[in-house]
């Protein structure tokens, strides 16, 4: 299968700051990335990197087998709508079409036209007069149409309201079904990552917690509930992502592989939630900013 | 890219297209009056030698004209680079389009290229036609002109011929460069504005004056390069007189010193300071007495004394070589800052 995106120990600082850190990943094509964490996490950092808009200070990195953003060819596999959907506000609907035209090899303009009328846009309409919702549906119709292998938004439903953030990402996943790419989003709210996502990496703190398939996710990590416990007397193959202790009760999250057979625990399915949650909590144990931020 | 280029900058454009057109046609209408005018007065005042005269009624009677349309020229390259040049980059990085923009299709270098390429070149045309029109227009009045405001005055230079178009491209790129370092719209407009003005400033003092060795020479005093002699008075009746910015034989050229010397060969006053001479005021040539003053027989009469203009000036001959010369360095700015914003896109600027 081929890779949608690779890197290797990935690096990028600003001054002296760290924005993302010894990244590595490999994810394969076909998926639904969410990306998620919390704001200054260095999301955005990542996917300028991928884009080829920022130049990596370490390691390296491959989008569809080439280097991000060096030539024209590469631009147009990989599409991009950057936060707050920038467009050009004196352009019309129709020349924003135009301009998709002009500057993409691969334009599918008839599902430009087709994506436009269906979302009610008049096409003679200025850019800078479309409601917030408007103007993304504006500019993921400008990546879609470009007919990109991988399309990558950057909070692309943040300042939308939750109608408008529903119908961006059902649009999204109807072109998704119907014409085959990776997508890669980001978010710092896990609601929105759930219903699309079917890959997960969590980026807190300029590092990588934990990135995978949601599907295996979910099957290797539980919520232990039960009398209170020491973690270093938990089995070598459970590895404690959060815990908590009462004075009689312990509550973990786990991640093993193996089934858990010990009756003194109750188990419990966790949710996507509950899982990006339990690895942010661990990065920022002392510091509740990051997960008030995630509950909001 | 050329056709997003166009569609953001054709407002613009259209905006300095009609100006030009406006002022091409007043000129147009206006200028083979002038010129017919001016040869009428040379005929006229040709036999009889009052040519000062027909020049300094003639000038006189346009002068503000003449000073409106060369500001208008010494103006366009300046706007350029304030509201074409500063905004081009800026205002996409502060609407963040520029990630819109950079995610389509195309490198940044091109887009770019695009961008300085289309509005610069149109740039340089709207300068080029507004000073080549403005030279034509007003070559009779150029020809008249008083010595400060004549074809090589420092002024006047750089709205005639074809200067005009190399200050368009590197006020455009300024423009741009500044933008691309600041990334806000109006400080980049102001910087640009300052930077520009001061390089226009620097330009005439500095480097004009030395772009070929300015020729030095000693001339007889006449009229033609001194003011006087009149008598003061006060300083016990001395005759008086001062230099000119002019040179005898040498109409139009743009005199950068022009001193008194005195019969030993001493400096005795700058250009436009007044130095006293041993002649006689009460009689002799000098002296008012005894109907119209005669200067010229005075004038003879200094000379005689020994005392000499020492001048040094770039001769008028030199106008169009000075032309191709320093819109060459303008274009080298140019040049060079071009590569510098690319150099920047590519390094620093995500």
């Amino acid at each position: 299968m081929n890779t949608a995106l690779q890197a290797q120990g990935l690096g990028r600082r600003y001054g002296k700051r760290w924005a993302l850190r010894e990244f590595t990943i490999d994810i394969p094509a076909g998926h639904v990335v969410g990306l998620v964490g919390p704001n200054g996490a260095g999301k955005t950092t990542l996917l300028k990197l991928a884009s080829g808009q920022l130049e990596p200070t370490a390691g390296g990195i491959t989008v569809l087998g080439g280097r991000p953003g060096d030539t024209p060819a590469q631009l147009a596999r990989v599409g991009f709508v950057a936060q707050d959907t920038p467009v050009y506000a004196s352009l019309s609907v129709a020349d924003h079409l135009r301009l998709g035209a002009r500057l993409n090899p691969r334009w599918d303009a008839a599902m430009a036209r087709d994506r436009i009328a269906r979302l009610g846009l008049d096409p003679a309409q200025r850019a800078g007069r479309l409601s917030g919702g408007q103007r993304a549906q504006l500019a993921l119709t400008l990546g879609l149409a470009k007919r990109p292998e991988l399309l990558i938004l950057d909070e692309p439903v943040a300042s939308l309201d939750p109608l408008a953030r529903r119908e961006f990402l059902q649009g999204l996943m109807e072109a998704t079904v119907e014409h085959q790419f990776s997508v890669v989003l980001s978010s710092h709210l896990v609601s929105d990552l759930e219903r699309v996502c079917d890959f997960l990496i969590v980026l807190v703190d300029s590092r990588v917690q934990v990135a995978g398939e949601v599907d295996k996710l979910l099957a290797t990590h539980h919520r232990l509930t039960g009398p209170r416990r020491d973690p270093d007397r938990l089995p070598a193959d459970q590895h404690v992502v959060a815990a908590r202790h009462t004075d009689r009760q312990s509550t973990y999250v786990i991640r093993t592989d193996a089934p858990i057979h010990d009756p003194a625990w109750t188990v419990t399915q966790l949710t996507l939630e509950d899982l990006v949650l339990a690895y942010m909590d661990k990065r920022t144990a002392g510091n509740r900013r990051a997960a008030v931020e995630v509950q909001r | 890219m050329i056709w997003l280029t166009w569609r953001q900058f054709r407002g613009s454009a259209v905006m300095m297209a009609a100006v030009l057109v406006v002022l091409t046609v007043v000129l147009a209408l206006t200028g083979p009056d002038l010129a017919s005018r001016y040869a009428a007065g040379i005929a006229g005042c040709t036999p009889d030698d009052t040519c000062d005269q027909f020049f300094d009624g003639f000038f006189d009677e346009y002068e503000l004209l003449f000073v409106a349309v060369s500001f208008v020229v010494l103006a366009l390259p300046a706007l350029v680079g304030f509201f074409w040049g500063a905004p081009l980059i800026t205002r996409e990085l502060e609407a963040g389009t520029h990630l819109l923009v950079w995610n389509q299709s195309i490198t940044r270098g091109r887009w770019l290229a695009v961008k300085l390429g289309l509005v610069g070149l149109v740039a340089m045309a709207a300068a080029c036609v507004c000073g080549l029109v403005v030279t034509w227009w007003s070559d009779p009045l150029d020809k008249s002109a008083v010595p400060e405001l004549a074809l090589m005055a420092p002024l006047v230079f750089g709205a005639r011929g074809i200067a005009p178009m190399g200050y368009a491209a590197f006020a455009f790129v300024l423009g741009v460069t500044v933008g691309i370092l600041v990334r806000r719209t109006l400080p980049a407009m102001a910087l640009t504005l300052a930077a520009f003005a001061a390089i226009q400033i620097a330009m005439p003092l500095l480097v004009r004056p030395h772009l070929m060795p300015p020729v030095s020479a000693t001339f007889e005093v006449s009229r033609v390069n001194g003011m006087g002699p009149h008598i003061k008075e006060r300083g016990g009746g001395s005759v008086y007189i001062s230099m000119r910015p002019a040179v005898p034989g040498h109409l139009g050229a743009w005199v950068l010193s022009s001193d008194l010397l005195d019969p030993s060969g001493r400096t005795i006053a700058g250009m436009g300071e007044e130095a006293p001479i041993p002649v006689s005021a009460t009689s002799g040539p000098c002296a008012p007495a005894g109907g119209p003053p005669n200067l010229d027989a005075c004038w003879l009469e200094i000379n005689r004394l020994g005392y000499r203009q020492q001048a040094t000036y770039q001769p008028l001959e030199r106008f169009w070589p000075f032309q191709w010369i320093e819109t060459g360095i303008y274009a080298l700015l140019t040049l060079g800052l071009t590569w510098f914003s690319f150099w920047w896109l590519r390094r620093r600027l995500s």
